[in-house]
């Protein structure tokens, strides 16, 4: 690799890096805003024009807090949890394809950190090692309460991973690759051979499972059971303040961004829209392939704050009922379509 | 028996069938529902900026008026302190001095007025006790403060501004 092959990759990494940051930061005030305007209200609007500004001064408190490490906390782990969460919420965001190849003079920028062929393996271990955080913290925190929404966020996590799983199966089994360049790549445009090109419309009950394992998967309503306040207080960060707490709280938006990002790629297309091909210059393509990727983005994160204001909680065991007889039999069952689908008519 | 209103609804247990167990269509439905809402106007009023309309008969702070030529009204005869059900209001009266007529409309004056708005309720009843049209709700609202002290309006606050000034 040459060394600017290298600085363009860590270029890369830094723009990713602060982009998911940024778009984490203004979830916070979009969830703001959008609940309000779904409750009839104005939300946030003081700090700047309409509020823009709301985020800076949320951080500004969230730093300025004090810091506070409960006497019997196991104090190493206690700081481990948080640093556990952000850090896993930010590095899933490595393998995502962001766009197609740009190129700049005789350099082919590849609009992607690393283009491993297991890519959804690695998001998948990224997202169960982000169980950890949380674990770790609630654990660490030597808080009854903090416990129990560990311990819930544990085995909710555990649940819906294995219909994630199921449901991921079937659209390997179409797709026949792991890598997910490639199975953008397959993705193209948005109408070939006679039905449309994105995975959403092979795979609807596959989509259909993903999502909402997505919702428990990143702890968002209706199974926010984890720091359910109307139980457990905080849930696993109730002993936590200052940037601690501020970290946890990140990690979820990160990993809504993320997990919609990924959503986007697997199921709709990815960077691919609509009469792509109609545009002779590629790199005009790349460009609006990644506005339209993050288009997708956007949307599924209002989604995911459209469903959090209109869906109450679910009760603990309607939760794992919901995983275990309905979720895991369902995917089974699109596992055995599809792959009855792709022997006998696909061939 | 006859039902009182029409809007008796029977309640019944039977289970839900296999589209109302996969939560999908009321989830949708209620989708919909806040869809709707989010792009209703808000409800809401940015208060400093704008102000609610108040209706003719608002009971808001109270003011104690003079009469034509700029003299207290106000006799201290304590009817509105009486009529008080939160014993909002206490007074001390005073004689009215030589000199004070322009001041005064009465012989008698209140030298000290007070009410502690933490406890009025703004019912009225000292405006309607008070036989000299001395006293009335016509104010705002009582604006916030830090201190339970700040909150007992004397004369300075309560007393009319004198007419040509």
């Amino acid at each position: 690799m040459e060394l600017a092959d290298i600085i363009i990759k860590f270029i890369l990494v830094v723009i990713i890096f602060a982009i998911s940051l940024v778009i984490a930061m203004y979830s916070t005030y979009a969830e703001r805003k959008l609940a309000a305007f779904f409750q009839d209200r104005v939300g946030p609007n003081r700090a700047g024009p309409w509020g823009i500004l709301q985020p800076l001064a949320d951080g500004g408190k969230m730093f300025l807090k004090e810091e506070i490490i409960p006497t019997n906390s196991s104090g190493f782990l206690f700081i481990v949890g948080p640093a556990l969460a952000i850090m896993t919420a930010c590095i899933g965001s490595a393998v995502i394809p962001w766009g197609q190849r740009l190129t700049i003079g005789n350099h082919v920028i590849d609009l992607q950190v690393a283009d491993i062929n297991v890519g959804i393996l690695y998001i998948f271990g990224v997202v169960s090692l982000g169980v950890y955080g949380i674990m770790i913290g609630g654990w660490a925190s030597n808080n009854k309460y903090s416990l129990l929404g560990a311990i819930r966020a544990a085995s909710q996590n555990i649940s819906y991973e294995i219909s994630m799983g199921l449901s991921i199966i079937a659209l390997l089994l179409v797709t026949g690759t792991l890598s997910l360049r490639e199975i953008a790549e397959q993705q193209h445009g948005f109408w070939a051979n006679g039905w449309f090109t994105w995975n959403f419309f092979k795979q609807p009950l596959g989509f259909l499972l993903f999502i909402v394992c997505a919702f428990a998967e990143t702890n968002r309503s209706p199974f926010d059971l984890p720091e359910c306040e109307t139980e457990l207080v905080g849930g696993y960060h109730t002993e936590y303040s200052s940037m601690k707490l501020g970290f946890y709280l990140f990690a979820e938006y990160i990993n809504m961004f993320i997990s919609s990002a990924v959503m986007a790629t697997l199921y709709f297309g990815g960077y691919n829209f609509p009469f792509m091909d109609m545009i002779h210059s590629p790199n005009l393509v790349t460009i609006l392939g990644v506005v339209f990727l993050f288009a997708k983005i956007f949307a599924f994160i209002f989604f995911f704050m459209w469903v959090r204001w209109t869906i109450p909680r679910f009760r603990y065991d309607q939760l794992m009922d919901l995983g275990w007889k309905s979720l895991i039999p369902l995917a089974i069952f699109n596992i055995l379509i599809t792959a009855v689908w792709i022997t006998f008519i696909r061939g | 028996m006859e039902p009182l209103s029409n809007k008796r609804k029977e309640v019944n247990n039977k289970p839900l069938n296999f589209m109302e167990r996969s939560y999908l269509p009321a989830i949708a439905q209620g989708l919909a529902i806040t869809m709707k809402h989010f792009w209703k106007k808000p409800v809401t009023i940015s208060y400093p900026e704008e102000r609610r309309e108040f209706s003719e008969n608002f009971r808001g702070m109270h003011s104690l008026k003079r009469d034509e030529q700029g003299r207290e009204r106000c006799t201290a005869c304590g009817l509105c302190a009486l009529s008080c059900p939160a014993e909002a209001i206490t007074m001390i009266a005073a004689e009215r001095q030589k000199g004070e007529e322009n001041l005064y409309r009465e012989e008698k004056y209140a030298a000290v007025y007070e009410i502690n708005m933490l406890r009025c309720i703004f019912c009225g009843l000292c405006e309607e006790a008070c036989p000299k049209e001395a006293i009335y709700l016509d104010g705002d609202f009582v604006p916030s403060d830090y201190l339970r002290k700040d909150f007992i309006y004397g004369k300075d606050k309560l007393v009319e501004a004198p007419l040509n000034q």
